[in-house]
């Protein structure tokens, strides 16, 4: 069947079971968007600034679990791309963007508006594709959605000129897609499975470190039960979150530079850690050769690369989380040497000492009376919201306080730009997230600075009537940085002030949301609570002790064990 | 220490670039590089050496390996395999020394590729190690101009009884 270049990718979405493109037209894209127009099956979100699209798209991934998709103009439309796509790259999210390109004809003239965006990319990208040839569209559509959705997932990029969009193309049926070059290890050897039960079955002291990799691969079920029958304490990453429940006994919370004592102290004294889709980050291990150091460590994750980069391992299982984690699980069952009620006795001095370090100095901060302290806001958001929102969050201090006050249970339900640290992502992520669940609650944890990174986008939350909630906690500083200035540079607070700010109120109202304002902790309650009654978008400004701090904290290239306490 | 890294990968635009930019964009060493189609002209094979702890190159071949267009990638240290660069030399070549310069090239069993009145053009081809061993020699007869590849590498055969 012939079809227009343009009338192929509408196809080609269809098959893929894209139901929701995020995108801003353009010239070299002018084709598209008629398409689109007649597209009855697809929803388009027309995003007020290209980043948002990208970071929407990824939200929307994160939520669905599957590829998210956004479409945007040649040159200035492409290069706006770039940090969402950089963002998505970092944290294996699996997106596919669409940017327009001049017609091949003029490619190379500098041409108006054109840019070598597969140049740009090709660092931050999984792969990417300038398509040049008509009769190639198809299969590369094809192809980057595979390549997005399997292995380790991730962004990848197709450049579309303008002339390719206007040819007529064969449209062929799908087939399944073969790559000579590219064939993810899914399935865990069974050697190595074995060799590290039998490990695991031995330690007496054994830690179960988990990552963005376990969502990933939905091996959070898997990986629970594996916990739970191993009596295995579990410590998570900021990706991680959500991959164990956060209120279960064996949790440690989150782990690292502002991880909590006992699951910093845990890794650091543990004889065995297992690493499940986490990848040894700096944020997380700190000084390295400090860094578990008395343990075995047993590293399962997708990305060979990713295996002994930062820290030598002694059991590598290249495989998807999912699978490697039931074949532990199986392995275990079968096997004589392990016996659920032995090995919870076993652990328990081990539980024990965990315990008295979370005794000693649990998560927590000093309450005020006349104050709001951001943390109580958190935890009210959790406390009001049953748990069960999707928090999306912005950079720095905001960020840290709803990873560590918002305990997730569930997995998909934490939305954050953990590797580029983006400000300006929880906004457009919360947008993103509420059209894959227009049923859930969602809440943007915010700051003051991040929000106004793309805080634009309230006029596509207005127009596609996405009720999100953001939070802003409000202290006028650049939180983190400033916190670093206090605490490193003798408090000078270079650049980091906000005083000159927007009144958050007025700002909602004139884009028709709802704006709330508290200023004193009994306000917070009332606050949230009609936020939450209300139909519409809302900014909750929380004006929060403006020179509170994120604590714990291991100082840049410490030891995780020597953290600054509340 | 010096490794040489075969890889095939797919003839394709802007697939150097996904190499080159790796090494930049991590930090990784490029001695020297050298690509070429193979007899399948879809694919190439490019040929680098680089410098670095084991980590380290085991990063880079694993790095290497997850580019989309990477077919195969060969850490050379783990074979046995010859490898050649070739360099073009003009050597300055006046009476008093036109027949040393012959000699010298003969024991290196290299060839003369362009001639004038006063300098010879030679192609020779080697290991390293030889290739400099004839660059220090004709140094000091006067070396006007030159020219190298970068190593190519092949793994010998096995052998067996």
């Amino acid at each position: 069947m012939k079809v227009t270049g343009a009338q192929a990718l509408m196809k080609c979405l269809k098959e893929q079971g894209v139901n929701v493109v995020f995108g801003f037209p353009g010239g070299a894209v002018i084709d598209i968007f008629d398409e689109i127009m007649k597209n009855k099956d697809l929803t388009h979100v027309l995003v007020r600034h290209e980043q948002a699209a990208v970071h929407a798209a990824d939200a929307y991934a994160r939520v669905v679990g599957d590829v998210g998709v956004a479409l945007v103009t040649s040159g200035p439309g492409a290069t706006n791309t770039v940090t969402g796509i950089a963002s998505a790259y970092l944290d294996s999210i699996p997106i596919v963007v669409f940017t327009g390109q001049v017609p091949t004809a003029l490619i190379g003239n500098d041409a108006f508006q054109e840019v070598d965006i597969v140049g740009i990319t090709r660092p931050c990208t999984k792969h990417n594709y300038l398509v040049t040839d008509p009769n190639e569209l198809i299969e590369t559509i094809r192809e980057a959605f595979h390549i997005a959705r399997t292995g380790r997932p991730g962004p990848v990029l197709i450049d579309l000129p303008k002339d390719v969009m206007a040819a007529m193309v064969n449209f062929t049926e799908p087939k399944p897609v073969k790559m000579r070059t590219y064939r993810p290890t899914y399935e865990p050897h069974p050697g190595q499975i074995e060799k590290a039960c039998k490990s695991i079955l031995k330690a007496k002291k054994p830690v179960l470190y988990i990552g963005g990799g376990v969502i990933a691969s939905n091996a959070h079920e898997e990986v629970t039960e594996f916990a739970r029958k191993m009596s295995v304490p579990v410590t998570m990453t900021l990706m991680g979150l959500g991959g164990f429940p956060g209120t279960d006994p064996l949790s440690m919370g989150m782990l690292g530079m502002h991880g909590t004592y006992f699951a910093n102290m845990a890794v650091s004294d543990c004889d065995m850690l297992i690493a499940v889709g986490a990848r040894f980050d700096d944020r997380v291990t700190g000084r390295l050769d400090a860094f578990a150091p008395h343990a075995k460590i047993i590293h399962i994750d997708i990305d060979p690369t990713s295996i002994s980069k930062n820290i030598g391992v002694d059991i590598p299982i290249v495989a998807d989380c999912k699978h490697a984690v039931a074949a532990m699980n199986s392995w275990l069952d079968r096997t004589k040497e392990f016996n659920r009620d032995e090995i919870a006795v076993k652990h328990e001095p081990w539980l024990n000492k965990i315990r008295e370090w979370k005794a000693k100095h649990p998560l927590g901060y000093v309450e005020e009376a006349d104050i709001i302290k951001p943390q109580f806001v958190v935890q009210k958001l959790h406390e009001l919201t049953g748990g069960d929102a999707i928090i999306t969050t912005e950079v720095g201090q905001n960020q840290m306080w709803a990873a560590q006050f918002y305990h997730f249970n569930h997995p998909r339900a934490f939305l954050t730009s953990g590797g580029l640290g983006v400000m300006g992502y929880g906004f457009p992520a919360a947008i993103g997230a509420k059209m894959a669940a227009p049923e859930r609650t969602v809440i943007d944890i915010a700051g003051d600075g991040s929000i106004q990174m793309n805080i634009q986008e309230l006029a596509t939350a207005m127009q596609y009537k996405c009720p999100v909630k953001i939070a802003i906690l409000n202290n006028n500083y650049l939180g983190m940085v400033r916190q670093w200035q206090e605490l490193f540079y003798d408090k000078r607070y270079s650049n980091t002030g906000l005083e000159t700010a927007p009144d958050f109120v007025k700002l909602a109202e004139a884009y028709g949301a709802v704006g709330l304002r508290a200023t004193r902790p009994s306000e917070v309650e009332p606050v949230i609570k009609e936020a939450l009654a209300t139909d519409n978008t809302v900014i909750m400004d929380f004006v929060i002790s403006r020179e509170e701090g994120v604590y714990p904290m291991v100082p840049a290239g410490k030891a995780t064990t020597e953290m600054l306490l509340v | 220490m010096k490794h040489t890294i075969s890889v095939l990968l797919q003839n394709k635009p802007g697939v150097l670039s996904r190499v080159t930019g790796l090494f930049s964009g991590r930090g990784y060493n490029i001695e020297s590089l050298c690509v070429n189609k193979t007899l399948d002209p879809n694919v190439s094979c490019l040929t680098l050496v680089s410098y670095g702890a084991d980590q380290i190159i085991e990063q880079i071949t694993k790095q290497l390996h997850k580019l989309i267009d990477v077919i195969k990638v060969t850490d050379m240290a783990e074979t046995e395999y010859v490898e050649r660069e070739m360099v073009l030399i003009r050597i300055k070549a006046e009476a008093g020394t036109r027949a040393e310069v012959l000699r010298i090239i003969d024991i290196f069993r290299g060839k003369v590729v362009d001639v004038s009145s006063k300098s010879y053009a030679v192609e020779i081809t080697g290991d390293e190690e030889k290739i400099q061993a004839v660059i220090d020699i004709l140094k000091p007869i006067g070396i006007q101009e030159i020219v190298k590849t970068g190593t190519i590498a092949m793994a010998r055969a096995r052998k067996t009884l």
